[in-house]
């Protein structure tokens, strides 16, 4: 079998029984990088010395039988929001255009004691904000399945360069759907994990209580096998949970048989392309013939996601942002006379528009007079929509739904006008305000063969009921092997 | 809500950011279409309930107080526009 052609499991089995090694695999993967990513732009950095440099390492570590993960040997590309010791980290962005962590993140850590080899930078939406990888600074990454159309974001580049096969699992973060929403565009999986299950520590902050760091995978197993890896309390990270151990193994029975399964009338109404709401309700016969339970219930607080989430998520990240102040690290204005100037200027030259927008709109939602009007109804808004997904969880297992309500759209489309960006997060931002975890899977495509993607939203640390149940899908489907023709 | 020139400048200021005149025009329209949609959130009924900060109960999280070296000063310098003598270097504050 061709390297290229596995998934990331086949390729790790690959390796572990000396089918191949591990510098093929980089061969492989940088000779195609270098072929294609000239016209999808993926990567914003690549580190190949440091990974044929790892790889000896690593295979040593194989041979010797003291590498054991099912991914070792097995390359890696990476969100370029999540530090990286030695390797720069943009964010794409120009204000940290030049920063190179001193430091790796956690789930970095965990990948490298894995045995996983990082090859690359990934391109996003510039410090996640954004829905397109339009927002970065280092250029827009192009969609595999049609290059005039976006990726999706913000991790885009994550997601586009498993689907244009540039690398065979990436990690993303998800902040209000940004794992998911470009595995749907691409037509990948993914999975933002519940909140506190994957350590946040070297993951640059946007939206703090938002954020949660994923794997991205053409299957599910890959996804299951990447999370098992990166998960886990970490005491670096506060905000990280104690919980049981997860097991890919458990997770991939793919059995759905007396599973519930409930889709909020909501997310299917109003607003949803006529090809992505087939596509789902497709999706639920198919687990009805499973053997599983599906029935539609209401969730009218669906409406009120986005506000509360872009309250929220913009309060944050005003906050979040102030440390970006020319001084301690990132990009300093050479035109600044004295302090107030060298915080002003450095910001003003530094961050892209839509970055502005939001630490404004946080500002605003936050400033005195205004708070409890947004701020804090936003938070209560948070308690109800969790509230929702608790109750909904009384009735089922799980929920099902679309991830966006269209397919993915033409490049530029968005940019011009950032509140009809804003709306198509409406299916995806819930799960973050509610913590829950949720995986995107392809599901099918439009009439223009641009992949669509449904979503299993889980109970809190439901990781392996909801992963079982979209192997499940997988096993008896063939959306996931389809992959686009590169130009 | 109405937004207007004179509030997108309180907020440029607090937020340490100086807008061109273009990008106040268009900040001032966007941010109008946006904050007419998010005052929808005011047709929810949120009487009685308690704000929701962290998605699940987090208690003081505690750990042994040991010195554990991670980051030496002159890793995290490197990274500094200017430094001198193991410190940042900015602009003279006090006169």
């Amino acid at each position: 079998m061709d390297i290229l052609e596995m998934t990331a499991t086949q390729l790790g089995a690959a390796v572990k029984s000396g089918e191949v090694t591990v510098k093929q695999a980089l061969d492989a993967y940088f000779e195609k990088i270098d072929k294609y990513d000239k016209t999808y732009h993926c990567y914003n950095t690549l580190c190949r010395d440091e990974a044929y440099k790892r790889a000896e390492e690593v295979q040593k570590g194989i041979d010797s039988k003291t590498l054991t993960s099912p991914l070792a040997g097995v390359p890696i590309g990476i969100k370029d929001n999540i530090c990286t010791k030695d390797i720069k980290t943009t964010c794409s962005s120009k204000i940290l255009e030049n920063f190179v962590p001193p430091y790796n993140a956690t789930v970095v850590e965990r990948l490298e004691k894995a045995g996983m080899i990082v090859i690359g930078k990934l391109n996003m939406d510039e410090f996640a904000m954004g829905s397109t990888t339009e927002t970065s600074a280092t250029g827009a990454t192009h969609n595999p399945w049609d290059i005039q159309k976006v990726p999706g974001g913000s991790s885009g580049g994550s997601a586009a360069a498993v689907s244009a096969g540039l690398a065979v699992a990436a990690l993303g973060s998800d902040t209000g759907g940004s794992i998911r929403q470009p595995c749907s565009f691409c037509g990948v999986t993914g999975l933002k994990p519940t909140y506190g299950s994957v350590s946040r520590y070297g993951l640059v902050a946007y939206a703090s209580s938002l954020d949660q760091i994923g794997p991205i995978g053409n299957t599910v197993e890959d996804c299951a096998n990447l999370f098992e890896i990166i998960s886990g309390k970490d005491e670096k990270d506060g905000t990280s949970m104690e919980f049981p151990h997860f097991s890919a193994e458990k997770a991939l029975a793919g059995n759905v048989k007396g599973v519930k399964i409930g889709i909020p009338r909501d997310y299917i109404g109003e607003g949803i392309a006529e090809d992505v709401k087939k596509a789902v309700l497709d999706a639920a016969e198919t687990f009805k013939s499973l053997g599983a339970e599906v029935e539609l219930f209401d969730m009218p607080i669906v409406k009120y996601a986005i506000p509360a989430y872009y309250i929220i998520a913009c309060a944050e990240a005003c906050s979040n942002l102030s440390r970006y102040d020319g001084i301690k690290y990132g990009y300093k204005s050479a035109n600044a006379r004295n302090l107030r100037e060298t915080y002003i200027k450095s910001r003003s030259e530094g961050f892209g528009m839509e970055v502005k927008r939001r630490i404004m709109l946080g500002n605003f939602v936050l400033s005195s007079g205004y708070y409890d009007a947004y701020y804090q109804k936003a938070l209560k808004a948070k308690k109800l929509i969790q509230q929702s997904f608790f109750e909904a969880f009384e009735k089922y297992d799980m929920v099902l739904g679309p991830v966006a309500p269209t397919t993915a759209l033409k490049m530029g489309e968005s940019l011009s006008d950032p509140l009809k960006m804003y709306l198509g997060d409406i299916y995806t931002v819930m799960v973050n305000i509610a913590g829950v975890p949720s995986v995107s899977a392809p599901c099918g495509f439009d009439r223009e063969g641009m992949p669509v993607g449904m979503q299993l939203i889980g109970k809190p640390f439901g990781e392996t009921e909801i992963l079982n149940a979209a192997k499940a899908f997988e096993d008896a489907t063939d959306y996931h092997t389809k992959k686009p023709v590169l130009k | 809500m109405t937004i207007d020139k004179t509030l997108v400048r309180y907020l440029e200021s607090l937020a340490r950011i100086e807008l061109t005149d273009e990008q106040r025009e268009e900040t001032e329209k966007d941010l109008q279409d946006i904050l007419t949609y998010i005052d929808t959130l005011n047709e929810l009924p949120t009487d009685g309930v308690q704000p929701l900060s962290h998605s699940f109960p987090v208690t003081n999280v505690m750990r042994q107080d040991e010195v554990k070296m991670h980051n030496t000063r002159d890793d995290i310098l490197k990274n500094a526009p200017e430094e001198k003598d193991g410190c940042f270097v900015v602009p003279k504050t006090v006169e």
